[in-house]
């Protein structure tokens, strides 16, 4: 929030309408890297809520994640340990979510809440007491970041018109985090519409009575999904420390965790629209990190404006004047076994 | 699970959160000894830093003052089984309505500018509750998710007119110009020099604490005393009976966001015109949140929203006093406003079925 701020008092005035090429090439790229994140935790929102826990602590889970891929990855120099660590951390996070509002009954959005203030408190404690550098970790550098890579031929396409720019510009150069997030959105897509653990994980967000009388375990099934969503909000949140910036700062997650539960609504519940949310997303961020002042059809629009736009449309998306978001039947509901 | 049997009535309301609250407190504990510091040091330092001075004191009256109002705001939403997440953006957008009245109605004399900010604040903060309101209502938008990303809007809405209306001119700060001299609340030692009680000068604490007061009697009564409170909290036990009995869910959900909304609002009068005398980004600090924790732990009634305002006001300021004289950060407090919330919030089962055996088994024998 304050960061934005000073980039629009300090930052050169550019304008979207007379932006070269290569600055296209760099908002594309750069809309990749900010979607990644989102994704993961999109993902990881839309498991656990399509098996009927509502999780608004996406948040948390990133950000303590974060902190751990970041510390950990600092301290034995190797960053897939820290990402190990982080999956972890995201995943104890997730399993008390589960013993709250799944063993317990108890209500899911306060759990929720009360994960994300968690983390927010946790991690500066604790990075504050290791680190002594007012709740950050030290800059990443070499192995403890993720290295980027560079796709095949993407050097000797470079020049070729069109294609170029695209392939060597915009989709290569990436950590490999950013082409796992995308490939998990059709693997979520199988998982969820293709596979009998899918079925009943959708059957249990929906009816977990009916699944209850065929004699599979609602419990097992919800468990499985919040461990599921632990796991991609680790890598969320590793990527975010050790891939998009090269360290932790505090609440370096700064609403993401809720921008991509703006966007599994804005899908409505659905992996591929899930994706096209997030890029929608990523490119106002990516755009508004860019050009300072927007001019669209002659009209500026303020930069808060843009930052507010997700919200937005998810309220509106929420009301149901474009095309109703209708969330999982069973959604926030514990369910109680008949005896 | 012992069917039928359920804890006596005094137990539910002191016991639960009670340990709640001690479970929160010996993790919280467990933290600090867990980076090397003295649990016991640490109480020492915060109980001295909020209670021994009347510069602590007048500190951790303020801080209360705040979470009194989101604490209400939380709690009458809550009566009615509407979860409002959003008291942040509320009194975000509220500290926008006390603003304006400050600045652009010239005041004779601070006892009606307090009344008339007290109106443009609860009246923005009603406002910026309604839009969800009415969307739950008519619309059936989770109103959790509809309140949180009402305050991500209201957060870029205040940075807009901030950065781009109020700011004067040539000044790099997003704030508000200073509100004129008029519009100066009465402070604690202002108030307690004519009854010749000499106290610190510099706490904000000020004559809002006496509004939130008389709104937490106001809400007791409301809900209690009257027939809207009735209807509230018969639709918060059941909405199905309720509608059977001629009571209105649009109705009901409509006017209980309104009343939250505005009383979220109310805490901008103290923070805005009561502590900064102009508006700036972070106006709220997270008090808005504070009262979901004040809230729960209170148990949605207004006498045990004052108790835990006031624990949350002691550990604010003690919060901030060990920060200085330690090396544990503030955000230890979010810590435990975590655990508090977790514990009377989401695992208040595992806190009560023990409870509730407890006491079956001292009944039968």
């Amino acid at each position: 929030m304050d960061l934005s701020f000073c980039q629009v008092f300090f930052d050169a005035q550019t304008c979207l309408q007379g932006a070269r090429p290569e600055t296209w090439v760099t908002v594309f790229s750069s809309t990749l890297r900010l979607a990644t994140p989102l994704l993961l935790a999109c993902l990881a929102g839309l498991i656990s809520e399509r098996a009927g826990v509502f999780d608004i602590g996406l948040e948390g889970k990133m950000l303590l994640a974060a902190f751990i891929a970041a510390a950990i990855s600092f301290v034995t120099g190797n960053v897939w340990i820290g990402v190990v660590a982080a999956i972890g951390a995201s995943l104890v996070l997730a399993m008390l979510h589960g013993v709250a509002s799944i063993t317990f009954r108890g209500n899911q959005l306060i759990s929720g809440v009360a994960l994300n203030f968690l983390a927010a408190g946790i991690t500066v404690v604790v990075a504050q007491n290791w680190f002594r550098q007012g709740g950050r970790t030290p800059s990443l550098s070499g192995d403890a970041r993720m290295a980027r890579l560079d796709l095949p031929f993407a050097e000797a396409l470079r020049d070729v018109p069109l294609l170029g720019p695209i392939y060597s510009g915009v989709l290569s150069g990436h950590a490999l985090m950013v082409y796992l997030a995308f490939a998990c959105v059709p693997l979520t897509w199988y998982l969820l519409f293709r596979t009998r653990f899918g079925l009943r994980l959708r059957a249990v967000g929906e009816n977990p009575a009916a699944v209850d009388t065929a004699g599979v375990s609602v419990t097992a099934l919800r468990f499985g999904a919040v461990a599921i969503c632990g796991v991609l909000c680790g890598l969320a949140g590793a990527y975010l420390a050790t891939g998009l910036s090269a360290g932790f700062v505090r609440d370096m997650t700064a609403g993401r965790g809720f921008i991509a539960l703006a966007a599994m609504i804005f899908a409505k519940w659905r992996p591929y629209p899930a994706m096209g949310a997030v890029l929608l997303f990523a490119f106002m961020e990516a755009a508004a990190n860019t050009f300072q002042s927007l001019q669209v059809f002659g009209v500026a629009i303020p930069v808060q404006a843009m930052q507010a736009l997700p919200y937005i449309l998810t309220v509106v998306i929420l009301a149901g004047f474009v095309g109703k978001a209708i969330p999982p039947r069973a959604g926030g509901q514990a369910y109680v076994k008949e005896h | 699970m012992s069917a039928g049997r359920k804890l006596p009535e005094w137990a539910d309301i002191t016991l639960v959160p009670l340990v709640s609250v001690a479970l929160a407190f010996v993790l919280s504990a467990g933290l600090i000894w867990a980076i090397g510091e003295s649990p016991w040091a640490a109480i020492k330092f915060m109980v001295e830093g909020a209670f021994g001075s009347s510069y602590g004191w007048g500190y951790t009256l303020y801080y209360a003052t705040n979470f009194i109002f989101t604490g209400l705001a939380v709690a009458v939403a809550f009566q009615a089984r509407l979860f409002n997440i959003g008291g942040e953006g509320q009194a975000l957008v509220a500290g926008l309505g006390v603003a304006l009245v400050c600045l652009y109605i010239p005041w004779p004399h601070w006892s009606l500018a307090l009344l008339g900010a007290s109106l443009g604040a609860a009246l923005f903060g009603a406002l910026w509750a309604l839009i969800p309101g009415y969307l739950q209502a008519k619309r059936g938008s989770h109103i959790v998710i509809t309140t949180i990303m009402f305050n991500f809007i209201a957060a870029s809405l205040l940075g807009y007119v901030l950065v781009n209306i109020l700011r004067p001119a040539g000044m790099m700060d997003p704030a508000s110009p200073r509100f004129p001299a008029e519009t100066v609340l009465p402070r604690m030692h202002e108030i307690l020099s004519p009854l010749g009680i000499t106290v610190s000068t510099v706490p904000p604490l000020n004559i809002s604490l006496l509004i939130a007061l008389a709104m937490c009697v106001a809400v007791w009564f409301l809900l209690w005393r009257t027939r809207l409170g009735f209807e509230i909290r018969a639709f918060g036990e059941s909405e199905p009976a309720a509608q059977y009995a001629g009571i209105s869910p649009v109705r009901i959900t409509v006017i209980v966001m309104l009343i939250s909304g505005g009383l979220a609002g109310l805490m901008a009068v103290n923070s805005v015109m009561g502590e900064q005398q102009r508006l700036v980004l972070n106006a709220v600090e997270g008090a808005g949140f504070i009262g979901i924790a004040v809230a729960l732990m209170g148990r949605n009634h207004p006498f045990g929203v004052v108790l835990a305002a006031l624990l949350f006001g002691f550990l604010y300021q003690g919060g901030a006093e060990l920060a200085l004289w330690t090396s544990i950060p503030r955000d230890l407090i979010i810590v435990i406003q975590a655990l508090v919330i977790l514990f009377t919030g989401a695992l208040d089962n595992m806190v009560r079925m023990p409870l509730t055996r407890l006491f079956a088994w001292r009944g039968a024998r």
